[in-house]
């Protein structure tokens, strides 16, 4: 929304609904967002709040079960109205996805070669020389030692985080315009973690491409954003460049969130102990009960009336920095530390 | 973080009516229902032989020998002149008794040994090798063996089916029992202070029962062929009990000029064994709600 | 929050080893073996947290289990009030597990799914024939409110519970027999992060009241330093670091506690750290490194680090390290 450029990729009215025993349940409600060249945007939210939905609809790989509705446009080309071979030549190519579960998410029984082989020749129609030639290239810019060795291993000879470096090679392969990344860090150990996400970077400061990472964790938020959206219930809560979102966030649910991340370094602090963690007393709602007005509402320690009433517009509050709230601008007392 | 499952972080809804829920496995398993219905029919039946049965199926009548199905004898009579609707109707008696002692048998025995060979390391060795050298027996020539060895009767039939099946019994509970003792909550339960018997009832034996009412069903489908094969071959149930492998094997002499001897009590035989089956795979996939949810 | 040192130690362990065989010739013949936990030692006083962190592989998980004697170990000793608990029978462990209880990671699969909720938290009291059938039920509605359920919750089973509220009950029945010690392996770490605070207060509530000391097992070093009072870090099955948690946090000695503290994202955009990235992966703990396990991936190693084993020695007051530089 906020982007200078025309958007790369560009997501509007986005609803996902399941129907599970003749209930249609909302996973995804109305989500719209936009990510340019070059830009990270993060998705930030907890399990549950339709973050991971939303990626899967938009590269149309949700069971039947599932209707879509939005408009989901890359470089100005409607995605809804390609066929499903053509979704095919998108997926991988133009657009590819990174999961959480690096082991799962790659085939066992063939090599890591073939796999990301296998993704070129595909994809751009080169010979299988042509394309373990770019396996090797690929690995080898992942930063894997030894990629010509290791392009002949499968996946178990790998490590967790060697593993995730090459779900990262394959999606890059065909040199993608929107890289989607789900939870990409959250199954490995910090140290790892830190190689990946600086990867990460370095890889999206060389190709241009714009990054879509999904997250629950603010602290890979604040190492990666430009800009961020935060999800709530299935709904888009908040959206603002990440310094301005920490800075000054503007819906109760993002304060919460920050309030009860406990900070490294706490303890060095003057007083010795740490503060006491901000709690978001309650659950998520069920999505079979979701809350009439505002969906934050029953946990929300500034709702009143209004907020169980009536659900609040997301409205540009500052430049750049939207949220939906009535009650925006006391946001930052929305702390809840109960002694 | 999987949050592309519907659960969520949101507690699950409370279970519906049991109303709704009959309705609802009607509507997605109704094969398993068909299947289901089927046996309980034929069981019902089976039980009410005596009173549904037009004739003796015992005695000879050879004035009416080889009549083909008509008013009087509804599916033709045999070589003997005895009535086949009847003889099949106390033949069910044989295959359903002897599918489900069978069935019993098995996994009582299977649960038994399969337990302990899960718990134990050192009889696991021991009794898994017992069980291999079990399986290794070909079912047939152990029933031939045994029927040179004693007199003929229905509880040598069962006897002899039930050995070879309750290996695959024992390897099912002991792959249960081993993957449940390394779940957290089986860990949770030593921790507080739960003994051995406790944690076998109340922790670890409750997952065997899907599995296991699911073999049951195959094993019974398996012990009613089996029989039927048996005593095809004479080895099996006493020729003086009517058993539709019986009633096959005699009518094999004169299927060229009486077809129904061997048309009913097969076709008879393929339905009780499709609906088991049938009722069988229904089951597994009710327990198994990723394959449930597919269909 | 002052770490209370001067009285004796509610829970002693002494060099504890916990190799897992593996790959067994055709004689039962153990040809390697996973040197899961290889020699820890660490003490946890009254009322005292001990946050134990390392990454994945490292040993952690197991050293706790081994204490809870879910594992035998494969060598060292483990005293809880000064007896020697490491070689108990069954029979005797039951009496011992009434002062030693333990909440796991997972709430998922740590919770019966086929128990109501009541009848896992008053398992305990089953276990251990306390009380009759009602009183039972009124110490369970206890315990409910304890840990902030409703006791109406009791009939419900725990797929019908949140993820925060599993690990309520979890906790919920480990407080049953009145523990001294709990041991937490990785406690919260599969919550969402709001959840998480709820519960990390909810420990540290219960620690206040009712005087608890935990070995709290995590990866998370936000939250470990928020709960110790002293951190151990762990790396491929040795503590390679104690200390309080102000002289951890603040003067980190050994190479690999550094580099996890800089791995770790800042929580405000800007902040990012320039960081000595570790370079590599852990190594397998069938065949562990020479000398210094870390050394293989340490930015100062010199040629004394691959040869020769440091020991754990003070530094500081509290402050240990295993490390030949320091």
């Amino acid at each position: 929304m906020s982007t200078a450029s025309t958007p790369l990729l560009s997501v509007r009215a986005l609803e996902t609904r399941f129907v599970d025993d003749g209930v249609a349940l909302t996973a995804v409600d109305g989500l719209s967002f936009d990510v340019g060249r070059g830009e990270t945007l993060c998705i930030v939210g907890e399990s549950g709040c339709g973050k991971s939905v939303s990626a899967l609809s938009i590269m149309r790989l949700l069971p039947p079960t599932s209707r879509v509705t939005g408009r989901i446009q890359l470089d100005g080309k409607d995605l809804g109205a390609l066929s499903e071979p053509e979704m095919r030549r998108v997926r991988g190519n133009a657009v590819s996805m990174i999961f959480q579960e690096p082991m799962t998410s790659l085939n066992p029984v063939v090599t890591v070669g073939y796999q990301i082989a296998e993704a070129v020749r595909q994809h751009e129609g080169k010979s299988w020389a042509e394309g373990y030639a770019r396996a090797t290239e690929m690995l080898r810019l992942v930063r894997i030692p030894e990629p010509e060795r290791r392009v002949k291993e499968y996946p178990h000879q790998l490590s967790g985080g060697m593993r995730q470096r090459v779900m990262i090679a394959m999606a890059l392969a065909c040199r993608p315009r929107v890289l989607l990344a789900d939870e990409p860090t959250t199954a490995l150990d910090v140290t790892i973690q830190a190689q990946i996400l600086e990867l990460m970077r370095d890889l999206q400061a060389e190709t241009g491409t714009a990054i879509v990472l999904i997250t629950h964790d603010l602290g890979v938020v604040a190492e990666m954003a430009h800009r961020v959206v935060v999800m709530y219930a299935g709904r888009k809560v908040e959206e603002a460049p990440v310094g301005d979102l920490f800075e000054r966030p503007c819906h109760p649910y993002t304060v919460g969130l920050m309030g009860s991340i406990p900070e490294l370094g706490s303890s060095l602090s003057a007083e010795g102990t740490p503060r006491r963690l901000a709690e978001i007393p309650g659950i998520v709602p069920s999505l079979r009960a979701m809350p009439a007005g505002c969906r934050f509402a029953p946990r929300c320690p500034l709702a009143d009336e209004r907020c169980h009433a009536q659900s609040p517009p997301l409205t540009e509050n500052r430049p750049g920095h939207w949220s939906a709230c009535w009650h925006w601008e006391r946001a930052g007392e929305a702390i809840h530390v109960h002694a | 973080m999987t949050d592309i499952t519907l659960q969520g972080g949101a507690p699950a809804e409370a279970a519906p009516a049991s109303r709704s829920r009959i309705g609802r496995i009607v509507r997605r398993h109704p094969m398993m229902v068909a299947g289901g219905v089927i046996l309980v029919g034929m069981a019902i039946v089976a039980a009410a032989a005596p009173l549904l049965a037009p004739h003796d199926p015992i005695e000879l009548n050879v004035v009416d020998r080889l009549r083909p199905p008509d008013e009087d004898y509804l599916l033709g009579t045999d070589a003997y002149g005895r009535d086949m609707l009847s003889r099949m109707l106390y033949g069910a008696r044989v295959s359903l008794i002897v599918g489900l002692a069978v069935a019993g048998l098995a996994t009582v025995l299977g649960l038994l040994i399969g337990v302990i060979a899960g718990y134990y390391r050192l009889a696991d060795a021991i009794l898994m090798r017992i069980m291999d050298g079990l399986m290794a027996i070909p079912g047939i020539l152990l029933a031939i063996a045994l029927m040179a060895l004693t007199r003929a009767s229905i509880e040598v039939v069962i006897l002899a089916i039930t050995i070879p099946e309750v290996p695959r019994v024992v390897r099912l509970v002991r792959a249960v029992v081993l993957s449940i003792r390394e779940q957290t909550y089986v860990q949770a339960a030593v921790a507080i202070g739960t003994r051995f018997p406790r944690l076998m009832r109340k922790h670890i034996l409750p997952n065997t029962v899907a599995p296991l009412v699911v073999q049951a069903t195959y094993i019974f489908a398996h012990a009613v062929l089996v029989e039927a094969y048996l005593s095809f071959l004479g080895v099996g149930t006493p020729p003086e009990i009517p058993s539709w492998g019986n009633i096959i094997a005699e009518g094999r002499l004169y299927v060229q000029i009486a077809f129904w001897q061997v048309l009913f009590p097969g076709l008879a035989l393929a339905l009780m064994v499709l609906s088991i089956n049938v009722l069988g795979d229904g089951l597994r996939d009710m327990f198994d709600p990723k394959l449930s949810r597919r269909s | 929050m002052s770490t209370p040192e001067a009285k004796t130690p509610l829970l002693e362990v002494r060099d504890l080893v916990k190799h897992f065989p593996i790959r067994k010739s055709l004689f039962g013949k153990a040809r390697a073996r996973v040197h899961a936990v290889d020699g820890i030692s660490l003490d946890i006083a009254p009322g005292e947290t001990l946050g134990l962190v390392g990454e994945s592989g490292c040993g952690k998980s197991t050293a706790g289990k081994v204490i809870l004697r879910l594992i035998e170990p494969t060598s060292g000793s483990i005293r809880l009030e000064g007896r020697d608990i490491t070689a108990l029978g069954a029979g005797d462990m039951l009496a011992v597990r009434r002062q030693m209880q333990v909440v796991f990671q997972d709430p998922y699969s740590s919770l019966n799914p086929r128990m109501p909720a009541g009848e896992i938290v008053g398992e305990p009291f089953i276990n251990y024939g306390i009380g009759g059938a009602s009183e039972r039920r009124d110490r369970v509605a206890a315990l409910f409110r304890k840990v902030g359920l409703r006791p109406e919750q009791m009939a419900r089973y725990p797929h019908e519970f949140s993820g925060g509220q599993r690990q309520r009950l979890g906790i919920a029945r480990a407080l049953a027999l009145g523990p001294k010690l709990i041991i937490g392996d990785e406690p919260v770490s599969a919550l969402d992060v709001s959840v998480q605070a709820q519960v990390v207060n909810l420990l540290m509530d219960l620690q206040a009241e009712l005087g608890l000391s935990y070995l709290f097992i995590a990866h998370d070093l936000a939250v470990v330093e928020h709960i110790s009072h002293r951190v151990a870090v762990m790396y491929l099955g040795k503590i390679v670091e104690i200390a309080p948690r102000r002289s951890l946090f603040g003067q980190p000695q050994h190479p690999y506690t550094e580099a996890l503290l800089e791995s770790v994202p800042a929580t405000r955009p800007g902040l990012r750290r320039e960081r000595k990235t570790l370079t590599g992966d852990v190594p397998s703990p069938i065949a562990p490194p020479s000398g210094c396990r870390f050394h293989t991936r340490c930015p100062y190693a010199i040629p004394r680090c691959s040869q020769e084993e440091p020991l754990l020695h003070a530094v500081g007051e509290g402050h240990q390290v295993a490390c030949h530089l320091r």
